[in-house]
């Protein structure tokens, strides 16, 4: 173990997360702007929020990797509450949300202390991917028009969706130099959004995506004002503005309405969605983490309620766990609570500055990050990933999205609520299973004497009704032993806590135990539980591949027979021990295919479907490997090349390990470890030669495999053989020493 | 601690489908306890019925040397319970028929009636057999009760009568004992050691118990602990459940509340769904 002192240890950490703490106020900057913006509350409300929260949950909190600020979810609710409550004074309608909101930081509180955060199990998930969906569409419908340059769309989301053909039309029919340059870098911002993540260099990337957009939009508002003489090109409505004295113009929640019933739906409402928000992110951000650690929910949401209850009496929105942000922070390489301390105090930093710099940012760019982020929230691969798991699952989420839409959030993910347990019903064909053993307890955990595994074994049913019993006696097993659970006496498992273990599955597998899943084969032979059938066990989940191959499978089949390896296209879920190999650690692996293996297992070559980040920070890659087999012991180590981002990450605290005697092997080599002196005996005289005379590829070592990537893109035929080429050479001088 | 015994046992019969696996299956209770058998009709005594009744005592295979029987006209429960106050009996044999709404009628109303006010030990059946099934896995629990050692030592009287091979006695520790919530890594790790210290204390405990008994009850028998944390009475159920036991041995409630019916708690649960066939010990103070 680390023998450095805690406190030592945290100042070494330090500049880590000074770093990514900037690197996300650069991303919470616009979005705290536009979330609030989009709520129609006065731009400054999300700053102060993220800010509040920042501050706050960095020290009460209790998870690690966090980040906290306005949330995505809460914009349709809030909008719904400053519109409803204001009755045509949007002003006033934001004191008496902002009183709203000091009491909804209260409940979360008390959510906190009384230890409710398992509560939240009690939603079924997929009705609750069909209210995000619907927030998505509420953000997407309203910001759309901005977007192009109308600020004066009014009326309900699918109003708003219906007028998306007007306004376009609008624009094409009439157009005025303002509408064109407002919708140009709106709908440009839009583009280079979706672009974004295809652009793999480092570089660039090290600029989130917003604010990219907001950069070069304020340097297009310059460029009218300086170059052009056009200072007002865009209308005041177009721009944002800034309070000039922000400690002069705080405003003063208006408790007035405090006992009328909207004001306590709204209420309600907005505690709901931060609740639900912030628990998903946590549990999202835990399976991030690269040191593993698990959350406390409920110190978390006490901490979240304070900072809530601060921000609305400074006129700022709801605080809560967002995911976006978070992974942006997991991705640069935070590993404590600072980093969220450090993003709100850069936000700071950032309004006491530039102030001026950011009143000049156009709506429309600001809109088109909001369009992004609600298209990612309802994307229609949602829907067709959840009709594979089901049609019922379908039909699930398009009724609470449809009811979202129509009535209000509460009554939504009520109907969703509703609407899964009659699925359940009559997929069951009767309720009575149910309804008998709803309250009664299912789930027996014992530690196994002979063999110390534990085992859990549940009883009757197991689904969204009583997940939470499953799951508070899951936590307390040790993420690294050996888990069975035993569904065999159980009748019915659905959906959400099919999914729910699969978690659990990957964040034992992260931590070196064994959960395995039992008893659902059974399941399987009977007709009348479809769930089990098509969940399973996530080997089975359904990949719908395509069955004729591609050309350049085609060509790995013949390469494969030439070498007489066994090739297997199909893609397999079970990653063995990719996990433990330093580049996933932040990383989400989907699954493997185009697999290729030597007949004596000591080459593996692959494709890889893997994730990075989560929600708008989301991006989708794939890659090729290829793993092998050495034939002793090594140390760990990572081997990449020396670029402009590994000097970053020395900055901030990763060491290359260099070489006085090979500078040029030092200067085009980044190469770190933990066992620094093993690593320097490793990497003799010949070694270090066959490195610099041969291609570079990114490789590192786990002990007793080597694991070797090319670009980070699927290898062509050529690049493939170049690889193999490299690698049996290296196994050479491996096996020499 | 005087030797367990179940000498006098007395079943209550109906005239009901099931009529002939309920008999067979007393019969061969008491032929193996070697007692006295007692048999109570609650109901008008009819030529027909006795000579019905009569006829299929003597088809059966076993036997015990002592049988009587006995025709009551009262409400069922209370005759019944009356009778076996009166004879004094060790054990009350219930029948409980199919699993289903059957079941729940029957312990609804009379086996679950006559469980909770018995002054005896109580052995609910829910599935009498005309042919011999083998009681070969016992269960029986291990709280930290003083009733404990008197119900362990019955659960080896009954497999040594029975010929059933294992034994496993089940500590089931409340999770209020461990006293830490799981929060986060750290209240992980306390809360697994402080169970790990239970356990063991617990384990010793109901050795320390097995160990006391004469060693020719023990012997042969092959026996085993398992603490389980979670609810009481509940656990235990699942258990032999889960490990398709023969027969679950419990001890009788210390003390009937009503509040202990509203919220379901130990025996209850057991009551409530009867995961197989379930001994409810239960010795008389004075003997």
């Amino acid at each position: 173990m680390n023998k450095t002192s805690p406190f030592k240890q945290f100042l070494g950490d330090l500049p880590k997360n000074i770093f990514s703490g900037f690197v996300v106020s650069l991303i919470a900057l616009p979005l705290g702007l536009g979330l609030a913006i989009a709520s129609e509350a006065p731009p400054i409300a999300g700053i102060i929020a993220a800010i509040a929260g920042g501050t706050v949950v960095s020290v009460l909190g209790g998870s690690h990797l966090t980040i906290t600020g306005p949330g995505n979810g809460l914009v349709i609710v809030i909008l719904s509450a400053i519109v409803g409550m204001g009755e045509g004074d949007l002003y006033q309608g934001y004191l008496y949300t902002l009183a709203a909101i000091m009491i909804s930081g209260l409940l979360l509180f008390i959510f906190g202390v009384f230890r409710l955060g398992a509560l939240s199990e009690f939603f079924p998930s997929t009705a609750l991917q069909g209210m995000l969906a619907a927030i998505g569409v509420g953000i997407l419908a309203k910001q759309f028009h901005v977007m192009l340059g109308f600020t004066d769309v009014k009326g309900n989301t699918i109003n708003q969706l219906i007028l998306i053909p007007s306004s376009i039309k609008n624009l094409l029919t009439n157009p005025s130099t303002e509408m064109i340059l407002a919708s140009s870098i709106g709908v440009l911002s839009l583009a280079f959004l979706f672009l974004y993540a295809r652009i793999r260099n480092s570089i660039f990337q090290l600029i989130p995506a917003p604010m990219w957009v907001v950069i070069v939009s304020i340097l297009v508002m310059y460029y009218y004002d300086l170059v052009l003489n056009n200072p007002e090109v865009l209308g005041a409505n177009l721009m944002i503005t800034l309070p000039d004295n922000l400690v002069a113009s705080l405003p003063s929640p208006d408790f007035s309405k405090l006992l009328s019933s909207d004001f306590m739906g709204y209420t309600l409402s907005i505690t709901l969605v931060a609740v639900i928000e912030s628990l998903l992110s946590i549990k999202a951000v835990d399976k991030l983490d690269p040191l593993k650690r698990r959350s406390n929910i409920n110190k978390d949401l006490r901490a979240l309620g304070v900072a809530t209850g601060i921000s609305g009496f400074f006129g700022g929105l709801n605080v809560v766990t967002v995911i976006a942000r978070s992974s942006v922070n997991v991705n640069n390489g935070a590993n404590n609570r600072s980093a969220n301390f450090f993003h709100a105090a850069f936000l700071v930093v950032f309004i006491l500055l530039f102030a001026k710099q950011i009143q000049r940012i156009p709506m429309p760019a600001l809109a088109a990050i909001l369009v992004y982020t609600g298209y990612r929230l309802s994307t229609p691969e949602n829907l067709l990933r959840i009709y594979k798991i089901g049609k019922e699952q379908a039909i699930i989420f398009l009724t609470t999205l449809g009811a979202t839409l129509l009535t209000s959030l509460t009554t939504g993910i009520l109907l969703g609520i509703i609407t899964t347990l009659l699925v359940h019903i009559v997929l069951n064909k009767s309720g009575v299973l149910f309804s008998r053993n709803w309250l009664k307890p299912n789930v027996l955990m014992y530690l196994e004497e002979e063999t110390s595994n534990y085992y859990v074994s549940v009883k009757n049913f197991c689904s969204f009704l009583n997940f939470f019993k499953l799951k508070s006696k899951l936590d307390e097993i040790p993420p690294s032993a050996h888990a069975i659970i035993d569904f065999s006496l159980c009748e019915f498992v659905d959906h959400t806590v099919m999914e729910g273990l699969n978690d659990y599955s990957r964040s034992f597998s992260r931590q070196g135990g064994f959960f395995e899943i039992i008893g659902l084969d059974v399941h399987e032979a009977k007709t009348e539980h479809p769930f089990a059938i098509r969940k399973s066990l996530p080997e089975s989940s359904l990949f719908n591949f395509q069955v004729s191959l591609t050309k350049r499978q085609k060509l790995l089949k013949k390469f494969s027979s030439i070498l007489d390896w066994n090739y297997l296209p199909d893609p397999i879920s079970n990653y063995g021990d990719l996990e433990r190999f330093f580049c996933f650690k932040t990383k989400w692996i989907n699954y493997r295919y185009n697999n290729l293996e030597s007949k004596k297992k000591e080459f593996l070559l692959f494709d890889l479907s893997y994730s990075e980040g989560a929600f708008i920070a989301k991006e989708d890659l794939r890659s090729t490997f290829l793993q092998i087999k050495t034939p002793k012991k090594m140390p760990a180590f990572v081997l990449d090349k020396e670029n402009f981002m590994s000097s970053i990450f020395q900055l901030s605290g990763y060491r290359d390990i260099d070489f006085q005697k090979h500078s040029d092997f030092s200067n085009r080599f980044f190469l770190s470890g933990e066992d620094e002196k093993s690593i320097r005996d490793f990497f003799t005289d010949d070694l270090i030669y066959f490195f610099e005379s041969h291609t570079t590829f990114y490789l590192e070592s786990n002990g007793d495999s080597i694991l070797i990537r090319g670009k980070e893109r699927l290898a062509s035929i050529q690049e493939v053989k170049q690889m193999l080429a490299f690698a049996e050479e290296l196994l050479k001088i491996l096996e020499n020493k | 601690m005087g030797p367990i015994a179940f000498k006098k046992i007395m079943v209550g019969f109906a005239f009901s489908p099931n009529l002939k696996a309920n008999v067979y299956e007393a019969l061969r209770m008491a032929h193996y306890f070697d007692g006295e058998l007692i048999f109570v009709h609650v109901g008008r005594k009819t030529p027909e019925k006795e000579s019905l009744f009569n006829q299929l005592v003597d088809s059966s295979p076993v036997k015990p040397k002592k049988i009587s029987i006995h025709w009551k006209v009262g409400k069922p429960v209370n005759t019944l319970l009356k009778v076996s106050e009166e004879f004094k009996v060790d054990l009350i044999l219930l029948g409980a028929l199919k699993r289903e709404n059957v079941v729940k009628f029957y312990l609804g109303s009379i086996a679950r009636k006559i469980t909770r006010k018995a002054k005896c030990s109580v052995l609910l059946m829910i599935n009498p057999s005309v042919e011999r099934r083998p009681c070969q896995h016992i269960v029986v629990n291990g709280f930290d009760s003083p009733q404990t050692k008197t119900t362990i030592f019955a659960a080896f009287t009954v497999a040594r009568a029975l010929g059933a091979q294992k034994i496993s006695l089940i500590e089931e520790i409340s999770r209020a004992k461990v006293a830490v919530a799981v929060d986060d890594d750290r209240s992980l790790r306390r809360a697994t050691l402080r169970k790990e210290k239970l356990r063991r204390q617990e384990q010793t405990r109901v050795k320390d118990v097995v160990k006391n008994l004469p060693k020719a009850l023990t012997q042969g028998i092959n026996w085993t602990t398992q603490s389980i944390f979670g609810r009481r009475g509940y656990s235990i159920g699942h258990y032999a459940k889960l490990v398709r036991a023969d027969l679950l041995v419990m001890n009788a409630r210390e003390n009937l509340s009503f509040l202990d019916r509203l919220i379901t708690r130990d025996i209850e649960h057991i009551l409530a769904e009867l995961p197989t066939d379930v001994l409810i010990v239960n010795f008389r103070e004075n003997e």
